[in-house]
This record gives structure tokens, sequence and C-alpha cells, in this order.
């Protein structure tokens, strides 16, 4: 029974990580309906940039972890001006072509730039571990929930009280009518590409501190599971993002634990099967109807 | 039909004779050497694997992503039965089987995914190719991550030469024929054509499998040629390769995909010293074409014989009449 519990603190861990990931990608389909394959590459970046606070100007963890966010904002901004906007009125498939040549310049870039080894992540904060019962988590394990819950909360917070959050929902539901309000469409993108990077950013300096390493690749297989989370909660509906993320983390983490974890990342994407089957909508989505 | 038609079909046959002889007299005087044929013998191989993902992508206009996977099943299809079979029955048996478990595999995605709009298929496709790879690595019959070697060879450059032209006439004239035109018209406006009765997600599905077959035609294909097969040679990076000759080559050309697998193939010994800034080039030059030819080089144009030869008058460009 213990170990039943052990192993669902340790999915909600790193659940917690995914449904960072999974709100950016469901923000931004939510506004302007892309896949952004560049963002688990933005949550690598977000490491790497941690990484460097860290290790090279030595900074504290916190104010690295800010910094390493605020400068990933400007790096999702400039993608998303670069590479999506230019396509605004494009095929939807010329985005997506896009989208995955900027997570493919991403990762090879860094690769060819910095290497495609391993890096050690520095260990900023001691690891303690505290033991409740027969539950242990570490003092590292509880950051990661911590500061996943804490950027959930703000992002509730930005998108229903402040005036951009307005106008993020109101471009989501109708871009030409939010126009017609008088919304800046084009900076209401930009904002929510920054708030997305942010987190993904947030999402891979945790990981790093957590796993210990991090590489130019590393973004690939979160990313796609980010994806799927927002799927299953629902695509473009926020929190739908949040359960969807705990969700992914809990299965991946019990599927290891029955012995079958050569098959955790191949459990993750039947899941993603079984749900356009069954329910495309998301677990928290309504079937809204077709315009045309 | 018609003698323009005749004319036509027979200056498109004289064509292909006439670069099967060019390759044959290359091979005869040992102009390009061993390593210009295994490149010539890849370059058909991405073409085949191409055509069908410009069925799925140009045609139908969904955008797939697992095409790596497709390939992988029928690369091991053959290097399991051919093994087994030495003998060109059992590379045929090989290559049937392999491009019918992965049509009845995209079937099966197919169907759920393509019943949505939106890009439900590129994550699906992302996910399946990486689910075909996991179970790969982790069987016994595949041997896991080392692969299987040893594959008995019943592939030249003649026997690719001649698949390719087959593959790109049979999936021309497809596209010509009624299904081909309902997948296309599925694609230019989908509530239009399923206000005039087509069943959008059937045309959909058919292209998608297809697509798969061929991918998995060109997986055994190469499985044979180089003998061995291994997981780490169908990751999301051969999607991506793929890709890459589609887009360029212009979303819907199949001619502009047959020029560039070779311009492609080509320019990869070129750039072979590059390593890995090749790949940063490749991603460079996916994005600035998406932004400004956001339908790849050639557009859904085709490189015509019928306008360069036999003009009739419809056709804008007068300097045809001169060629």
């Amino acid at each position: 029974m213990s170990s039943i519990l052990q192993q669902l603190l340790n999915g909600v861990i790193l659940g917690s990580v995914y449904a960072l990931l999974a709100l950016g990608y469901t923000m931004v389909y939510g506004i302007i309906k892309l896949i952004n394959f560049a963002h688990g590459d933005v949550y690598m970046l977000g490491a790497y940039f941690g990484y460097f606070f860290i290790n090279v100007l030595h900074l504290n963890f916190f104010i690295a972890l800010v910094l390493a966010m605020a400068v990933s904002a400007g790096v999702g901004v400039v993608i998303e001006f670069v590479a999506y906007r230019p396509l605004r009125q494009s095929p939807r498939i010329a985005v997506l072509i896009s989208a995955l040549g900027v997570s493919f310049l991403l990762e090879n870039g860094m690769s060819y730039f910095f290497g495609s080894d391993k890096r050690a992540f520095p260990q900023a904060i001691a690891t303690v571990q505290y033991h409740f019962g027969q539950l242990q988590i570490s003092n590292i394990q509880l950051l990661i929930i911590g500061t996943a819950v804490v950027l959930m909360l703000g992002l509730t917070l930005i998108v229903q009280k402040t005036k951009m959050g307005r106008a993020m929902r109101a471009v989501s539901a109708d871009q030409e009518a939010a126009i017609l309000m008088g919304i800046n469409v084009n900076r209401t993108i930009s904002f929510t590409f920054a708030i997305g990077s942010a987190l993904a950013a947030a999402g891979g300096v945790l990981i790093g501190l957590y796993y210990n390493n991090i590489d130019p690749l590393m973004g690939m297989t979160p990313g796609i599971k980010a994806f799927v989370a927002a799927v299953l909660g629902g695509i473009g509906i926020i929190p739908g993002a949040a359960l969807g993320g705990w969700l992914i983390g809990i299965l991946e983490t019990l599927t290891q634990a029955i012995g079958l974890s050569d098959y955790k990342d191949a459990v993750v994407y039947g899941i993603l099967i079984v749900i356009l089957l069954w329910k495309p909508t998301g677990i928290l989505g309504k079937n809204g109807r077709e315009k045309v | 039909m018609d003698r323009t038609h005749l004319k036509y079909t027979l200056s498109w046959a004289g064509l292909v004779v006439m670069l099967f002889v060019l390759i044959a007299v290359m091979t005869i005087f040992d102009v390009i050497g061993q390593y210009g044929m295994t490149t010539l013998v890849l370059i058909g191989i991405n073409l085949i694997a191409a055509v069908g993902l410009n069925l799925v992508i140009g045609m139908s206009g969904q955008f797939s992503l697992g095409h790596a996977g497709f390939m992988a099943v029928g690369a091991y299809a053959t290097a399991l039965i051919a093994s087994a079979i030495p003998n060109i029955g059992g590379f045929i048996l090989s290559l049937v089987i392999g491009m019918s478990v992965s049509g009845v595999v995209a079937l099966l995605v197919g169907i759920p995914t393509l019943r949505l709009r939106g890009d439900y298929l590129a994550i699906a496709t992302l996910g399946v190719a990486e689910i075909i790879r996991i179970v790969i690595i982790n069987l016994k019959i595949t041997r896991g991550p080392a692969g299987i070697f040893g594959i008995p060879n019943f592939v030249n450059w003649q026997v690719i030469f001649g698949i390719s032209v087959i593959v790109i006439a049979l999936v021309v004239n497809f596209v010509r024929s009624t299904t081909g035109q309902a997948i296309i018209a599925v694609r230019d406006n989908e509530i239009a054509a399923a206000s005039l009765g087509i069943n959008t997600t059937k045309y959909k599905v058919i292209a998608f499998v297809i697509g798969a077959m061929l991918a998995a035609l060109a997986g055994g294909l190469r499985a044979s040629f180089i003998q061995s097969v291994s997981p780490q040679d169908y990751t999301f990076m051969q999607s991506i390769t793929i890709l890459i000759i589609v887009v360029l080559g212009g979303i819907g050309s199949m001619s502009g995909t047959v020029v560039t697998a070779i311009i492609l193939g080509v320019l990869d010994v070129i750039l072979q010293n590059f390593g890995p800034l090749r790949m940063v080039i490749y991603a460079v030059v996916l994005i600035v074409v998406m932004i400004f030819r956001p339908k790849g080089l050639l557009g859904t144009s085709e490189l015509s014989l019928k306008k360069l030869l036999f003009d009739t008058g419809d056709s804008h460009d007068n300097h045809s009449k001169n060629a």
C-alpha cells in the first residue's frame, strides 16, 4: 500500500513538470490552433539558461529560475514573431512545418554549438530527504510541486483577472470579434507565447535540478507527452492541461512500478490514440459545434 | 485515346528508357563508382517513401509525422521473412506482408484520428512511430537495439529504378482517378466536399493507408539493400528526412518530389563532411521555405511534358513552342 502511495507521489512530481509544459501547448493551441512543436525545445533552452545562470554567473537558484523564465519568454516571443507570424494567413500545414523547423533548429543548433553530450546540472540546492511514515519526499520534489502550483495559480490570476488575460480569452474565443473590440491580437498572441515559454522554462530548470543532467534533446519526449497531457485534459482548456499533466505523470510512474518501464513511453502514446477514439475533446472538453 | 495522349505517354516512356540507358552506360564504364551506385539506390528508396508521404500531405492535406515508423514495419518484415526464406519469392512475400501490416496499422490509427478536423494525425502518427520503435527495441524476435544483420540482398539499381517508375506512374494515375480527385477535393475544402456527398474521412484514410504502404515498401527495399536493420535507422529523424523532400519539392507536386529527392540525395553526399551543421542548415531551409513559399518550392504545379512538347495553345508559356 505504502509503495503505491509512494509511486503516486512520484507520479505527481513528474506530472507537475508535464503540467507546466502542457499549459503552454494548450494556451497556444487555444489562441492560434497550432501544435507548437518547438515548445519542448523551449523547455530544453530554459534548462540550459538555468545551467548558465547557476554555473557561470553563480546566481542563487531562485534568481536563476526567474531569469531563465524571463529569457525564455523572450525566446518564445521571437520564435512566434519570426517563424509563425508571417504564416498567419497560410495553410495550417505550413505553420506546422515551420514549427517543426524551429524545433529541429533549436535541437541541432544547441548540439552544434554546445555539444550533444549530457551536462551535469549544478546541485544548487542540497538534497534533504524527509520521511512521513513510510513515504519519503525530498526538498527538491517539494520544490517542484510548490513551484508548479504557485505558477499555475499565478497563471489563473493573469488569465482571469488581468486585462491581458481577458484579451487572451477573447482572442481564443473569436479572433475577428476580438479585433472589432479593439484588442491588439498580435500583442495578445506574443503575450501568450511569453507566458507559455516562461512556464516551460520553469519546468526545464526544475527537471534539470531533479535529474541532475540536461542535453539538447531532453525536450523531445517530454514535449510530446505534455501535448498528450493537453489533449487528455481537453486542448485549449487551462485547468485541463494541469489535470492531464498529473494524470500522465501518475500513469507513467505506475507503468514503471508494475515492471513495464521499457514500455512507459508507448503507454502514453497509446493513451493518446484511446482519447482520440473515445473523447477527442478531452476529459474537461465540451462538444462545440463547428462553424462553417 | 487520341494521338496527343499516345504521343504524350510514349514520350514519357522514352524519357524513362533514356534515363535507364544513361545509368546503365554510367555503370558499364564505371563513371560513378560503387559509392555513387549506393547513393543512386538510396535516392530511389527515399523517392518511393516521399511519393507516399506526398500523397498524404500534398494530396489529402493531412500531416503525418510517422513515416519512419511505417518504413520500420516494412524493413523488419523483410529482415525477418527474407532471412527465413532466402529466395526471391520470400523477398516478394516479405514486401507484401510488410505493406499489409503497415496498411492495417495505418487503418487503425487513421480511422479514429482522421474523423477529426485539425492536426491530430501529426501527433498520433508521431506517437505510433515511437510505439513501433519501442516495440521493436523490446521484442526478442527483432533482436532489440542491435537489430538484424545478414539480410539477403535482392535489390540492385535496376530493381529500384523499375519499382520507382511503377510507383510514380501508379500514384500519378491514382491522383487523376475519381478517388484521387475526391481526395484533392477534401484537401481543398472539406466542408464543400462533404456537402457534395464525399465521405471525407474515407478518402483521407485511403490516402493515409496508401502512403503508409509505400513507406513500408521503401523500408523493405532498404533493409534488403543495406542487408541490416536497426531501430536507430527509423527514428523521428528519418521521418523528417522524407518530409523535407516533400516540402522542398512542393506540397502536392509529384514531379517536385522526384526532382528534390535526386537533388537532396546528391547534396547529402556533398554536405556529408559538414555533419551536424547539415541538420542546422536543413532546419533553417525548412523555416525559410515555409515563410516565403508556404506551398513548397514548386507549389502544386507539375513539370509537365505535355506543356513542353504539345502546347495546344491553351497554355500561356509561349516559349515552350520553341522546345
